[in-house]
């Protein structure tokens, strides 16, 4: 399985990130909460990689460690072989909703990060990631005047437009409406072809999941641990009613203990 | 019926103040006939009254001197207040510790200060600004303040994550974050400027409207007089408002006012 893996991606190759052994205890009121337990994870240069578990399991958590917005309480998180210690635009959290800025334009929001750069070059980039998202003619818009999805792509877009290494995206389509998800899904794939980035995806949905990754993480019930790690060897664009898409998804459904009945 | 849903027409944003107005005066009208009174004046001896001052030359002198004084007071407190409360609401620990005494100084009514401004300033420009400044001061800093508290906090992880040093995180995601609160709390402030300027002209000048008040009734018992310049007080202070609100229709700003939704 992993060498079809492999043959499918072809990029698979190169440590991007490297998790050993995260713990994260909060304390609070008093009371310890063990989030994270003995999280141990290599992530592939290039690879889309979802990290799938139920609500409040920790998986947004384990996000923020790797963005660097979190401490984890033992263990450490390598980039490139570089510690993580603080946030860095080298990887751009994706929010899961309003995380665009609402007193810029769209053109506002997408140059935000781009304050190191020359002008000429600061349009440039701004140029093409509108049309990367799609948002021409919506250059001077503000965003409370754009759709969920249309505000969604923004960010994209923004944490795009700094030529970031990786995305990190925390359940980036999770308020929007169930059609509109589907069309941003193949939009993310879309991009993600063009811009060959390495993209850490949170969801709590199965489908989701296995329709955009190269590997599942399945998470546990806190404190949160890897179940398993299920490689997705369909290559894209995905047929999902094709027996291994179904195979691969009921194998999740059955991990996390749910029988595929409403 | 469907009017109160819908937006207003154009002639109704204007019909329907003026008819509220026009009843407002009617009443008064024939409020002062039935009654009788001789103190009170009809509208008709106010306006009379309104022309007397124009004519005597005083009424834009006093009109521009209670501005002005609202100016300086007031853009003295804005020019202090939006950076002390902005550093309030940006260190937790300093909040802590200077807060109990903003919030003992709050409640003091401006008009309570005046002795002692007296005292400091004398009998002049300088202690009715300083009433003011007192009364517009401490809105300001509390909505600075609790502006710069209520961002969210994913804006500024969003800042942090693409390397804003702590200084333009303060200038480009948390001020314009706050804004809107801090728009709040300056339109509160300039109603409160426009209310103490007049108490403060009472007593510690001889200028403006608030003395206008004070004076017509001193020298002589010009009711109608008086009843002019509230009547131009509300005016004027309608129309700073109105002023204002135009300020949260920025596109920028609006985001953050919910009728705009």
């Amino acid at each position: 399985m992993s060498q079809a893996a492999t043959a499918l991606t072809g990029r698979a190759l190169k440590t991007k990130l490297r998790v050993e052994g995260i713990d994260m205890v909060f304390n609070r009121d008093g009371k310890t909460t063990s989030v994270l337990e003995n999280i141990n994870l290599d992530v592939a240069d290039g690879e889309f990689l979802c990290i799938l578990g139920p609500s409040g399991c920790g998986k947004s958590t384990l996000l923020n460690a790797i963005a660097g917005f979190l401490a984890p309480t033992g263990g450490r998180v390598t980039i490139d072989g570089e510690a993580v210690t603080g946030p860095d635009p080298r990887r751009i959290f994706v929010f899961q909703e309003r995380g665009v800025f609402p007193w810029l334009t769209v053109e506002g929001n997408i140059g935000f990060g781009l304050f190191k750069v020359s002008r000429e070059e600061r349009e440039r980039r701004i140029a093409h990631y509108i049309k990367l998202v799609g948002l021409q003619g919506f250059e001077k818009t503000y965003p409370q005047e754009l759709s969920g999805g249309m505000k969604q792509r923004l960010e994209v877009a923004r944490a795009l437009a700094v030529n970031p290494d990786m995305l990190l995206l925390d359940e980036p389509f999770g308020a929007l409406d169930s059609i509109t998800r589907l069309i941003m899904r193949s939009e993310l794939l879309r991009i993600w072809e063009a811009e060959k980035k390495t993209i850490i995806f949170v969801t709590h949905d199965i489908e989701e999941a296995v329709q955009l990754s190269d590997r599942v993480v399945v998470m546990s019930a806190r404190p949160a641990r890897i179940q398993q790690i299920v490689e997705i060897d369909i290559p894209h664009p995905r047929d999902i009613s094709s027996p291994r898409y179904l195979e691969l998804r009921d194998g999740i459904f059955e991990q996390i203990g749910l029988a595929h009945k409403v | 019926m469907s009017s109160s849903l819908v937006q207003p027409r154009k002639w109704e944003k204007f019909a329907w103040p003026l008819l509220t107005a026009s009843v407002f005066l009617l009443f008064w009208y024939y409020a002062v006939r039935y009654s009788g009174s001789k103190i009170f004046p009809s509208p008709g001896d106010v306006w009379r009254g309104m022309l007397e001052l124009a004519r005597r030359g005083v009424l834009s002198g006093y009109i521009t001197d209670s501005l002005r004084r609202v100016a300086f007071g007031y853009g003295t407190a804005v020019v202090l207040g939006i950076p002390f409360g902005l550093t309030l609401g940006w260190y937790p620990a300093l909040s802590r510790v200077v807060n109990p005494v903003i919030q003992m100084m709050r409640p003091i009514s401006p008009i309570a200060w005046i002795p002692l401004a007296i005292i400091w300033f004398g009998v002049g420009d300088s202690a009715a600004m300083y009433l003011i400044f007192l009364g517009a001061f401490f809105p300001i800093v509390v909505a600075s303040a609790n502006g710069v508290r209520n961002v969210p906090s994913m804006f500024r992880r969003a800042g942090r994550n693409f390397g804003l040093a702590p200084t333009q995180l303060l200038a480009k995601v948390v001020f314009p974050a706050a804004l809107p609160q801090i728009i709040m709390g300056l339109r509160i402030a300039l109603g409160i400027a426009w209310l103490v300027v007049v108490a403060a002209e009472m007593v510690a000048v001889d200028s403006g409207l608030g003395y206008l008040v004070i004076d017509a009734r001193n020298s002589g018992k010009r009711y109608d007089l008086v009843v002019a310049a509230m009547l131009l007080i509300g005016g004027i202070g309608l129309a700073l408002d109105i002023g204002f609100r135009r300020l949260e229709k920025v596109k920028s700003i609006r985001w953050g006012f919910r009728y705009e939704a």
